[in-house]
C-alpha cells in the first residue's frame, strides 16, 4: 500500500440494523400518544402536567445517577422518557398531585432501575414499581379520581368501572358503558382510561414489530377466557368486556408485560408468562383488597422471567422432540 | 410456493445497483500471489519451483490427502517468488508468485473432457478433483470429496442460489448470463451424486433468474426451482435444507447426515466450466460494492489477483473507505491490507464509508430477544453472551453454544449494538480449547495408570523368572 489508509478490523457482520435502542424506545413513546391525547380531551390539561413532571424527574434522575457515578451510557437511549410516561400513565389525572410523580420517579429510577444496573439490568418493571410505591405510601390520593368531562354525574370525584367491578356489580347502561371505556370517558388513571388509544398505540408497536403479539394475546386472553367462565352479574359477556376494558389492563398487557426487560425472551417463555400475568390479575381483582391485579400481577411475573427463560429454551436445531425419539427407541427396542 | 425458514432477519438487500451491471473482465494484473492452501483440509505442497515458466491452468500445487483441492496457475509466465503471504483468514500462507506475461498460454490439461467420461459420477468427480473446485460460497469446502463421500447416503441434491447477504450479486449475474451452462453444470453434479432429483433455491429478490432459469427448462432436467422468501441467512446449509426438504442436520453432523448434499451456484457454473471447457478453478465472478466504491460491478477476476489491483481496476473508491471486506457484509472478513489476494472462494469485495457497522461506545443489552427469535439455530444469544463474559464454559456447552454457525443474525438485529457474533466466535475456542484440555488431562492420568500397572506388572515378571 502506497498512501495511509485508516482500516477498520472487526468481526463479521459488518453491518447492524438502523432499529436502535433509541429508536425502539421512540417507538413506544409515539404509540403512548394517543393515549395521551385522549386524557387530555377527557381531563384537560392537568394530564399533561402530570406527565410532563414525571418525565422530566425520571429523565434528570437517569442522568444525574449516571452522571455522579461515574457510569457509561446516559439519557440518550430514551428509556427514562418511557419510564416517565408510563408512570404517569398509572397516576390519578389531577395536577395536584404533581409532586408524587416525583416520588415516583425517584423509586422508579434510582431505587428499581440504576441501582439494579440500568437499563436491562432491573428485575421489575420501573414504573410499575414506582406505581405501586405511591400506591401503599399515599393510597388516598392515588385513588382518588376526578370525573371524565363527558360523565353524567355531579360529584367531584367518581368512582372507577373498576371499584364497581371489585364490588361485584356491572356498570349501568351496559353497551354505553362499554362505549365509554373503549373511548376514555370514565374515572381513572390518566393514561389507562381508553382502551382504543390503548389498542391503537399497541397496533403501531406490532407494526413496527417492537413488541409480539405473544404476551398481550396471552395476558388479554387469559382475563377474557377466566372473566367469561367465572362472571359475577347477570350478564358475562358485559362483565368480559367492562374487565377487560377497565382499569390499566390494556395498558398493563400491551405496555408493561411486553416491557423487554423484565420479560422473559424465549418464545414459549413469553406465552407462559402472558398467561401467568392474566392469571394474577384476575385473582387478584376477584379475591384481592385492591381492586386493581394488573399492577402486583406483572410484578409478580417480573420476578418469575428469569425461572421461565431457563425452563422454556427452543428446541435445539436438529434435535427431534422428546417424545417422537422415545418413540423411536422403543420402535428400535 | 413460499418456504419459510425459522428464525432470521431482514437486512436491507442492497443488491442495486451492481445487480444490473453486466459481469465485465478487467485487466489482468501484472503478478498474481497464488496461496496454497484456499480450501478447507491439507495445504497444498507447490509442485513448481523458482524460475519455472507455468502456463494458464497448470497445476502448480498439490496435497495427498482425500480432503483437499489441487491449485492452478491462472496466468501463463514465471514463478518468480514461493514464499509466506498474508492471506484473506489473516494468516501467513505459502504462495507461489507467479509474474504475468500476459499470453495466457494454456497448459495441455486445459481440454475438455471427453463426453463418455461425463456418464460416470467416478470420473466426473475425478474431473472435479483435478479443476481444484471448492465450494465457491466461501465455505470453500472440497466439491469433490463432498460428492464421493455422500455416495450411498445422499438422496437430494441442493444447489444454492439463496445469495441471502446483502450487496452480492456474483451468483445472480452468473445466473442471469450463464443458465444453460448452469443447468448443465447442475446436470453433471446431480449424475455425480447419482441422484436425479435437485433443487435449486433461489431467493425472491431475484425473480429473473428464476424465471429464466425455468424457461430454459430446469423442470425438464429434473431441477425444481424452489423460490425462497428473502431473509437471512436463508443459504446457510442447514437453514436451507430445513427450508427446502423440512430435514433438520443434526448438531455437529453433515448434510449427508440427512440424504442432503448443497452445493453453491458458483460452484454447479464451476463443474460446467471443468467438465466442458477444461477450466480449473482459476476465475470468480466477483461483485465489487459498498457504500465507498465509485461504480459498483461484477467482475472475473483470476485467482490471486491482489484487491487493490481489483478496486483500481473498477474504478477505485469515491469516498476513503474505513472498512473493507472479503466476502458478504454478514459473514465476510475484514481485511486491514489491500494486497491480500482474491481466491476461489471470494464472491465480493466491499468497502464501506458510511455508517454501516454503527458501533457504539458502550453496548447495552435490553433484553428484548430478538437475538432468540433471530437465531436461525434455535439459540438463546442473549444467555450464550453472559456465560461467555464471565467465562463459564460449562454453562456456554449446555446453551449448545457449538451449534452456532456464526451467521452474524443476533449482532445484526441487537439494538443494544452487543458484539454478540464475535463473542460466540471466542467463547466456541474457548469451549474447545477446555475440551481438549479435559482430554489431554484424562490421557494424561490413563498414561500415568498404565505406567503404574506397568511398573507394578514388571517386578512380579521377573519374580516369576527367577523362580523357573
Amino acid at each position: 500500500m502506497n498512501e495511509e489508509r485508516k482500516l477498520i478490523v472487526s468481526s463479521s457482520p459488518h453491518i447492524r440494523t438502523p432499529r436502535s435502542t433509541r429508536a425502539i424506545m421512540l417507538d413506544v413513546i409515539i404509540a403512548l400518544l394517543p393515549a395521551l391525547v385522549m386524557s387530555v380531551v377527557m381531563f384537560g390539561v392537568d394530564p399533561l402536567i402530570v406527565t410532563a413532571v414525571s418525565v422530566i424527574s425520571c429523565v434528570v434522575f437517569e442522568f444525574l445517577y449516571r452522571k455522579l457515578l461515574k457510569k457509561p451510557g446516559g439519557v440518550g437511549d430514551l428509556s427514562a422518557v418511557v419510564t416517565g410516561m408510563l408512570l404517569a400513565f398509572c397516576m390519578p389525572p389531577t395536577a395536584d398531585n404533581w409532586w408524587l410523580a416525583i416520588i415516583g420517579a425517584f423509586f422508579a429510577i434510582v431505587v428499581v432501575k440504576q441501582l439494579f444496573g440500568g437499563i436491562g439490568k432491573n428485575i421489575l418493571n420501573p414504573a410499575l414499581a414506582g406505581r405501586a410505591f405511591l400506591l401503599i405510601s399515599y393510597a388516598v390520593r392515588m385513588t382518588t379520581w376526578a370525573p371524565a368531562r363527558f360523565q353524567h354525574i355531579d360529584a367531584a370525584t367518581a368512582a372507577t368501572p373498576l371499584s364497581s367491578l371489585h364490588a361485584g356489580q356491572l356498570v349501568d347502561g351496559e353497551f354505553n358503558a362499554v362505549f365509554d371505556m373503549l373511548i376514555g370517558n370514565i374515572g381513572g388513571c390518566l393514561g389507562e382510561v381508553s382502551a382504543l388509544a390503548l389498542l391503537l398505540g399497541g397496533a403501531w408497536l406490532v407494526y413496527r414489530k417492537v413488541i409480539s403479539l405473544r404476551i398481550p394475546v396471552t395476558y388479554i386472553g387469559t382475563v377474557a377466557v377466566l372473566t367469561l367462565i367465572f362472571p359475577r352479574g347477570n350478564n358475562a359477556l358485559f362483565w368480559m368486556l367492562q374487565n377487560l376494558l377497565s382499569g390499566g389492563l390494556m395498558l398493563g398487557a400491551i405496555f408493561m408485560a411486553t416491557d423487554y426487560c423484565t420479560s422473559p425472551v424465549t418464545p414459549k417463555g413469553q406465552l407462559i408468562y402472558g398467561v401467568g400475568c392474566g392469571l394474577l390479575t384476575v385473582l387478584i381483582r376477584y379475591f384481592g383488597s385492591y381492586p386493581e391485579g394488573v399492577s402486583f400481577a406483572i410484578l409478580v411475573m417480573n420476578l418469575c422471567a428469569w425461572l421461565i427463560d431457563q425452563h422454556t429454551a427452543p428446541r435445539r436445531f436438529g434435535v427431534v422432540g422428546k417424545k417422537t425419539k422415545a418413540k423411536k427407541e422403543d420402535a428400535k427396542a | 410456493m413460499l418456504f419459510k425458514s425459522h428464525g432470521g432477519v431482514h437486512p436491507n438487500d442492497m443488491k442495486a445497483p451492481a445487480n444490473e451491471a453486466v459481469i465485465t473482465t478487467i485487466p489482468q494484473p501484472p503478478q498474481v500471489v497464488i496461496p496454497m492452501s484456499q480450501h478447507i483440509g491439507a495445504p497444498c505442497t507447490p509442485l513448481v519451483a523458482v524460475g519455472d515458466e507455468v502456463k494458464l491452468g497448470q497445476k502448480i500445487g498439490e496435497a495427498k490427502a482425500p480432503v483437499s483441492a489441487p491449485i492452478h496457475a491462472s496466468v501463463s509466465g514465471k514463478v518468480v517468488a514461493i514464499e509466506p503471504h498474508l492471506n484473506n483468514l489473516g494468516n501467513m500462507v505459502t504462495s507461489v508468485v507467479i509474474e504475468n506475461d500476459f499470453k495466457d498460454t494454456p497448459a495441455e490439461t486445459m481440454v475438455p473432457a471427453p463426453a463418455e467420461a461425463l456418464e460416470s459420477p467416478e470420473q466426473i468427480a475425478d474431473i472435479v478433483r483435478e479443476a481444484g473446485i471448492v465450494g465457491m460460497g466461501g465455505a470453500t469446502f472440497p466439491t469433490a470429496f463432498k460428492i464421493t463421500s455422500g455416495w450411498g447416503k445422499v438422496d437430494t441434491v441442493i444447489i444454492n442460489g439463496a445469495e441471502c447477504e446483502p450487496y452480492i450479486n456474483s451468483d445472480y449475474r452468473t445466473m442471469v448470463e450463464h443458465p444453460e451452462e448452469l443447468l448443465k453444470g447442475i446436470a453433471l453434479i446431480m449424475k455425480a451424486c447419482k441422484v436425479d432429483k435437485a433443487y435449486f433455491g433461489i431467493e425472491l429478490n431475484k425473480k429473473f433468474a428464476i424465471d429464466l432459469l425455468n424457461f430454459k427448462g430446469a423442470k425438464q432436467m429434473g431441477i425444481e426451482i424452489v423460490p425462497l422468501k428473502c431473509q437471512y441467512p436463508q443459504g446457510a446449509e442447514k437453514t436451507l435444507i430445513k427450508t427446502i426438504t423440512g430435514r433438520e442436520v443434526p448438531p455437529g453432523g453433515l448434510p449427508a447426515a440427512v440424504g442432503c448434499n448443497v452445493f453453491n451456484t458458483f460452484t454447479a457454473y464451476s463443474v460446467y466450466r471443468a467438465c466442458y471447457e477444461g477450466w480449473p478453478a482459476i476465475e470468480r465472478v466477483v461483485t465489487v460494492a459498498g457504500s465507498a466504491i465509485a461504480d459498483p460491478k461484477n467482475v472475473k477476476v483470476r485467482v490471486g489477483t491482489s484487491m487493490e489491483w481489483v478496486f483500481e481496476q473498477t474504478g477505485g473508491f469515491a469516498k476513503e473507505p474505513w472498512k473493507i471486506i472479503m466476502g458478504g457484509p454478514m459473514m465476510g472478513m475484514a481485511q486491514y491490507d489491500l494486497e491480500v489476494p482474491c481466491g476461489k472462494g471470494t464472491a465480493s469485495l466491499l468497502a464501506f464509508a458510511g455508517d454501516e457497522d454503527k458501533t457504539v461506545a458502550d453496548p447495552v443489552c435490553i433484553r428484548c430477544g430478538q437475538c432468540v427469535d433471530g437465531c436461525p439455530m434455535n439459540l438463546q444469544p442473549i444467555y450464550m453472551y453472559m456465560y461467555q463474559q464471565k467465562g463459564d464454559v460449562e454453562m456456554l456447552q449446555k446453551l449448545n453454544i457449538m451449534d452456532c454457525v456464526e451467521c452474524g443474525s443476533c449482532s445484526y438485529i441487537c439494538p443494544g449494538r452487543l458484539h454478540l457474533t464475535h463473542a460466540f466466535k471466542t467463547g466456541k475456542a474457548m469451549v474447545q480449547a477446555h475440551l481438549a484440555a479435559l482430554k489431554a488431562k484424562e490421557e494424561a492420568e490413563k498414561a500415568k495408570a498404565e505406567a503404574e500397572a506397568a511398573a507394578k506388572a514388571e517386578p512380579a515378571k521377573e519374580e516369576k523368572k527367577e523362580e523357573k
